[in-house]
């Protein structure tokens, strides 16, 4: 069966398709309120969006059980959400507060919570991957029937830790999905800028991996694509990567003026915006129709406004917790 | 108490962490058919297997950042780096996850990691397999820093660190793991808390740890029949440091020497400097002296790294210069 294939028998299911739908629109919308809070000074530091990266998210994350491990990015909104972590966690761990997913200490590039197995944002490039092969490593030795779901970007295929770890993921057969979200850029460098081979999926038969590229722009694809891959390492056969192609149509991070692409570039990428193609999918299949999406984006919404005051009103961790979480210290 | 050398006390304690509990597994570069670049592990390949005495690739960043990841998982990984210059290739992931997952999670998550390094110099190993790094690490929030310099440290230090939640390092300094001493195999614990008072004196500290400590000892035998009595401290942990026991001594001595196989300049033996000012300031009757490594890469040939390295003449003349002449 192709991906093709599944695709067209997944979109038959109405209500999944709603539900994929509202998680896009959910990341959408969560992170134009990021930006608009990073405006108003609630929210500092590096603050990477994820839009136009939906259905990689998304479409991902349906391949992964709640038993399941993930391993994320800096710019691991989308993920977050994906796994179901409450908008107003995220919201007050950018606010820099107390209820935040990571207590304030991560900001938007560090979320963790580890009731869901989701083992963090990583903002040195690469540096997520040994650790999701660890994870691997550990559900193998105790028989845990679990794989680990690693996500990273284009930019990390060229650190080190990339391929060290394909390779010891492959030499031990590690129950583990790399999963790149090719977005064409590593900051500001353009894939063929950086890379001798752009192909990111051959990559992997170097290590003797199995790899697949997919339409990270399309939701059904991706989703395919991902439970295809999950299920290939799931049945003992080692680790795999999954390559979607994907586009981030705001810059690198609100600090970024975005100087090296052009408009033209972004706005040909916008007309294969994941949302929009998938709204137009649905309502070609008449699954959608305006009352739905005024429903979903009115439950948004309201979400997203319960994460603002949420963050808004929690309270700041004590200063004097400071150092409670440092590990390493004098116990006697 | 069992006679046995430093390196069959290191690997005593692994066997005996293997067998009591399931999730300690070592993991390395030729840790397991090789028996181990120092033969530590020798044998243990064939008692535990290759799931639990595991070789790997010479990917020091994906080994240890595994090692953090399969902490992370539920297991208790040794992790071995084959010299303390192989370290720097995963500093990444030492510094940025393994010392910061705990507090950048919010507490959420811990990473009960043993990391082994074999470190120092003295074997003509030149200047990609002999520095004393460990006081890099020891600058590090998140992690603690043991560096055994006796056969009794060599085991029981293992045996302790597995029981941490929390990252720990040990820096095996290489020269020791021929040392022979005496271990207490029925000990039920081991402290890593405090530095130890290896001889009590009154007229100077002589302040050291791991690959040094032999040449400290040299050296306060050598001023004791001058008539200069040394105090001699080995400090066991870097990190956290026991700076009431430094100060105890200082108090007593009035005087102290910093004995590191490291480089002078922003080192350790810099911080135990800057601790005694700050709190023993008004217990020195001398500056505090230093006997650390030239500024040099460690050179090859004999002489020149003999040269390079701390010496048992240097110590005493540090000392000597310290103590007022009697009579």
């Amino acid at each position: 069966m192709t991906a093709t294939d599944i695709s067209e028998r997944a979109a038959i299911d109405r209500e999944h398709s709603l539900f994929l739908l509202r998680e896009m629109l959910r990341i959408r919308r969560f992170e134009e309120k990021a930006a608009e809070m990073y405006s108003l000074q609630k929210i500092h530091g590096f603050l990477h969006l994820y839009i136009g990266e939906e259905a990689t998210g998304v479409g991902g994350m349906q391949a992964f059980t709640q038993q399941d491990n993930i391993v994320a990015t800096y710019r691991e909104h989308g993920q977050a959400l994906a796994r179901s972590m409450p908008a107003r966690v995220l919201m007050a761990e950018m606010f820099g507060k107390a209820t935040g997913c990571s207590h304030g200490h991560g900001g938007s590039m560090h979320f963790f919570d580890v009731t869901r197995r989701f083992y963090g944002g990583y903002a040195i490039v690469g540096g997520g991957l040994p650790v999701a092969v660890g994870l691997a490593l550990a559900d193998k030795m105790q028989n845990r029937q679990a794989i680990t779901g690693c996500y990273f970007g284009d930019g990390a295929v060229a650190e080190g830790e990339f391929h060290e770890s394909l390779n010891l993921a492959a030499l031990w057969k590690l129950p583990i999905v790399f999963l790149c979200e090719n977005n064409l850029y590593a900051m500001g460098t353009a894939l063929e800028r950086y890379q001798a081979q752009t192909d990111i999926s051959r990559k992997a038969s170097a290590y003797g991996l199995s790899s697949s590229a997919v339409d990270g722009m399309d939701v059904l694809a991706v989703e395919a694509a991902a439970k295809q891959a999950a299920d290939f390492v799931r049945s003992g056969n080692g680790p795999y990567l999954l390559e979607s192609r994907t586009y981030r149509f705001r810059a690198h991070s609100m600090a970024d003026p975005d100087l090296y692409r052009t408009k033209e570039e972004i706005e040909s990428w916008k007309k294969r915006d994941p949302i929009t193609l998938f709204e137009r999918k649905l309502r070609e299949l008449g699954m959608l129709t305006d009352p739905d999406l005024a429903r979903i984006e009115s439950e948004i919404a309201g979400e997203i406004e319960d994460a603002v005051q949420f963050a808004e009103a929690s309270p700041q961790e004590p200063t004097e917790d400071l150092l409670k979480d440092v590990g390493g210290q004098a116990t006697r | 108490m069992t006679k046995m050398t430093y390196r069959e006390a290191v690997r005593a304690a692994m066997r005996k962490a293997l067998r009591d509990d399931p999730r300690v597994f070592l993991m390395g570069e030729d840790v397991g058919r090789y028996g181990g670049a120092f033969a530590v592990s020798l044998g243990l390949l064939a008692e535990f297997g290759p799931e639990r005495i595991r070789d790997a690739p010479l990917s020091e960043s994906a080994f240890v950042g595994a090692g953090i990841g399969a902490a992370l998982g539920g297991m208790r990984p040794i992790v071995e780096i084959m010299t303390i210059n192989f370290s720097m290739l995963a500093m990444d992931q030492i510094l940025n996850n393994a010392a910061t997952l705990r507090h950048m999670s919010g507490g959420q998550l811990n990473v009960p990691l043993v990391c082994r390094v074999a470190t120092g110099g003295g074997r003509q190993m030149a200047a990609q397999h002999s520095h004393s790094l460990e006081g890099w690490y020891a600058h590090i929030p998140g992690i603690k820093v043991l560096t055994p310099a006796t056969v009794s440290d060599a085991y029981g230090m293992l045996l302790a660190a597995l029981h941490e939640s929390d990252p720990v390092f040990i820096f095996e300094h290489a020269i020791l793991y021929p040392l022979e001493g005496e271990v207490d195999e029925s000990a039920e614990t081991f402290d890593i808390t405090r530095a130890a008072v290896i001889r009590s004196g009154s007229d100077v500290s002589l302040i050291t740890y791991g690959g040094t400590l032999g040449k400290t000892m040299q050296a306060a035998d050598r001023l004791a029949s001058e008539g200069i009595d040394a105090e001699v401290i080995d400090l066991r942990i870097l990190r956290p440091l026991d700076t009431q026991t430094i100060v105890n001594s200082v108090a007593k001595t009035h005087r102290a020497v910093i004995v590191d196989e490291a480089w002078r300049t922003g080192s350790f033996s810099a911080e135990i400097s800057a601790q005694i000012m700050e709190n023993a300031f008004d217990n020195l009757d001398a500056p505090v002296a230093r006997v650390c490594s030239a500024e040099a890469p460690m050179p090859y040939a004999k002489h020149l790294e003999a040269a390079t390295l701390p010496q048992v003449d240097q110590i005493i003349a540090a000392a000597q210069e310290l103590v007022p002449r009697h009579g």
